[in-house]
């Protein structure tokens, strides 16, 4: 998650401290000059890993501090994981594979890369995943090999974690 | 020294070149292949019996038994370097245990026995005075075994893994050079030598995950069998799916895993960058292991072929004499 907050004196420290309070975990700070904006002022993005449902106590103890937050980002996907697929993806509905991870809400299927082989042969699949948490993403993985099995797929995972 | 040896195939006689070769002060007195054997207490002819098998003969007499050998023969240590059974271990197993209760010390290339009976084997020789070394059944020349054992003593072990199958690294990577199928890529092999008429074993991970098996069993204190390991092999992979990995500047290797925490045991392909260290060309093996006090190591080397094996074997051999055998 992304908040975004103007760089005034002070700020900073006070939005930072609430966010430990509530357990929330900082990934980082970024300073980003708006040219855009008439003003030219220095604004502030903080992307952080939130607890599920502490988002309300946090902007409470923000504005508590005086700190005034201009926007919530909705991009909460931190945790990438790239795979491959082999197998016969479209006969299996590729479709409903994608479907069974998104449906998690927690995570989903951002790219999917599909190579399209000679007919009848199995076909190989590049599948992106992005989630909210490393739990997320593991689950996400699981219900991937669950779905494989069914299907009759194979999954190639990375070496390393996402 | 004197060796009985078992076996005078590629190993046993990359072995018997070495000794000839180098100034080892080794001495064969025994000597075994399937069909025939011959013991020798003041030393076996190792050049003549190299041409009888370069001929297509037998290395020794045809009545005396590989069983016989190991009973009769004066030796100090066996070297057992039969084919690997990965479901009885025999006959190496009973040869093996006949050596031990006879106060022979044993170095073994030949994975079935330590991968199924390591416990009962260190036990056996434990209980007779004499060592069990199996270095060569490991990533071939690499000397793996030793530096776990010995140079890693006193780390703890929280990952290990790694490029086990040279046969599968050099499919993996003609796959992904030149766009073969497996198919192609696996009758390349076959031509080279590098793959086997049945390459189940290979192909199928099965190799890797003995190899896994003895790691878990014999340096990292888990007892585990071959049915523990996870294991997926690379029949299926396809041109496309190596392409959609270097996509990404990736590969795909087969990589063998052991998370001793977790209890997990795993062989199955995985996508990896291609600059990563255990990323090795052709018949390369290459092995990550993650210490708490020494970081991590990656060991690279030959996995297979037949002075490389030999010389993890000549390894266990000179470790035993300098260690063990008096007034030889
Ligand atoms: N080759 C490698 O690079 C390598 C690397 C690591 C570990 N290993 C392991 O080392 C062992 C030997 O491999 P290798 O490549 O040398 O195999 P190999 O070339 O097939 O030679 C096996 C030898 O064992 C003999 N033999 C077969 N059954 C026997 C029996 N019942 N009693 C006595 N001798 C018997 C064979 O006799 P004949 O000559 O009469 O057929 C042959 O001489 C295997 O367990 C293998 O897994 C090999």
């Amino acid at each position: 998650m992304k908040l975004e907050m103007k760089d005034q004196p002070g700020q900073l420290v006070a939005a930072l401290k609430p966010i430990s309070a509530v357990g929330g975990n900082i990934i980082a700070v970024i300073h980003q000059r708006e040219t855009s904006t008439a003003t030219e002022t220095l604004d502030v993005q903080i992307v952080l890993e939130l607890p599920e449902g502490r988002l309300p106590n946090l902007l409470e103890l923000l504005r508590a501090q005086g700190v005034s937050v201009v926007r919530i980002g909705e991009e909460r996907l931190l945790y990438e994981c790239t795979l491959i697929m082999i197998g016969h993806l479209m006969h299996t509905d590729l479709s409903d594979t994608v479907d069974q991870i998104d449906r998690t809400g927690s995570a989903e299927v951002t790219e999917l890369s599909l190579v399209m082989p000679a007919i009848d042969a199995p076909s190989s699949a590049r599948i992106t995943i992005r989630s909210t948490t490393r739990a997320e993403m593991k689950r996400a993985i699981r219900i991937l090999y669950a779905v494989a099995e069914q299907k009759n797929l194979l999954i190639i995972e990375p070496l390393e974690d996402a | 020294m004197r060796i009985a040896l078992l076996g005078f195939g590629s190993v046993g006689q990359g072995i018997a070149r070495a000794i000839l070769a180098k100034d080892l002060d080794i001495i064969v007195t025994g000597l075994a292949d399937s069909r025939s054997g011959t013991i020798d207490a003041g030393g076996i002819d190792l050049l003549a019996a190299l041409a009888r098998k370069g001929d297509g003969g037998p290395c020794g007499n045809p009545g005396v038994s590989p069983a016989d050998v190991v009973a009769k023969a004066e030796y100090d240590v066996l070297v057992e370097v039969t084919p690997t059974n990965v479901e009885t271990a025999e006959p190496a197993l009973g040869h093996i245990r006949a050596a031990l209760q006879r106060h022979k010390h044993v170095v073994t290339s030949n994975k079935g026995p330590i991968a199924l009976a390591y416990p009962e084997l260190r036990e056996l020789a434990e209980a007779n005075g004499v060592l069990l070394k199996y270095e060569a059944t490991v990533c071939g020349a690499i000397p793996l075994i030793h530096a776990m054992q010995e140079g890693l003593a006193g780390n703890t072990i929280s990952r290990l893994y790694g490029v086990f199958n040279g046969t599968c690294n050099y499919i993996l990577t003609r796959m992904a050079e030149d766009a073969l199928t497996y198919e192609q890529a696996l009758a390349e092999a076959r031509e080279l030598g590098y793959a086997e008429a049945d390459p189940t074993y290979d192909v199928e991970g099965i190799d890797a995950a003995i190899k896994l098996v003895i790691l878990a069993n014999t340096i990292l204190d888990m007892h585990t069998t071959l049915d523990d390991v996870e294991r997926t092999g690379i029949t299926l992979l396809t041109p496309d799916a190596l392409q959609l990995a270097e996509d990404l500047d990736c590969t795909i290797r087969l990589i063998g895993e052991i998370i001793p925490g977790a209890g997990v045991l795993r062989v199955s392909p995985r996508i990896v960058p291609k600059v990563h260290p255990l990323v090795v060309e052709g018949t390369l093996n290459a092995v990550t292991v993650e210490a708490d006090l020494a970081g991590d190591l990656t060991f690279i080397g030959k996995g297979a072929g037949s002075t490389e094996t030999a010389s993890a074997v000549i390894g266990d051999l000179l470790y035993i004499r300098d260690r063990h055998v008096q007034g030889s």
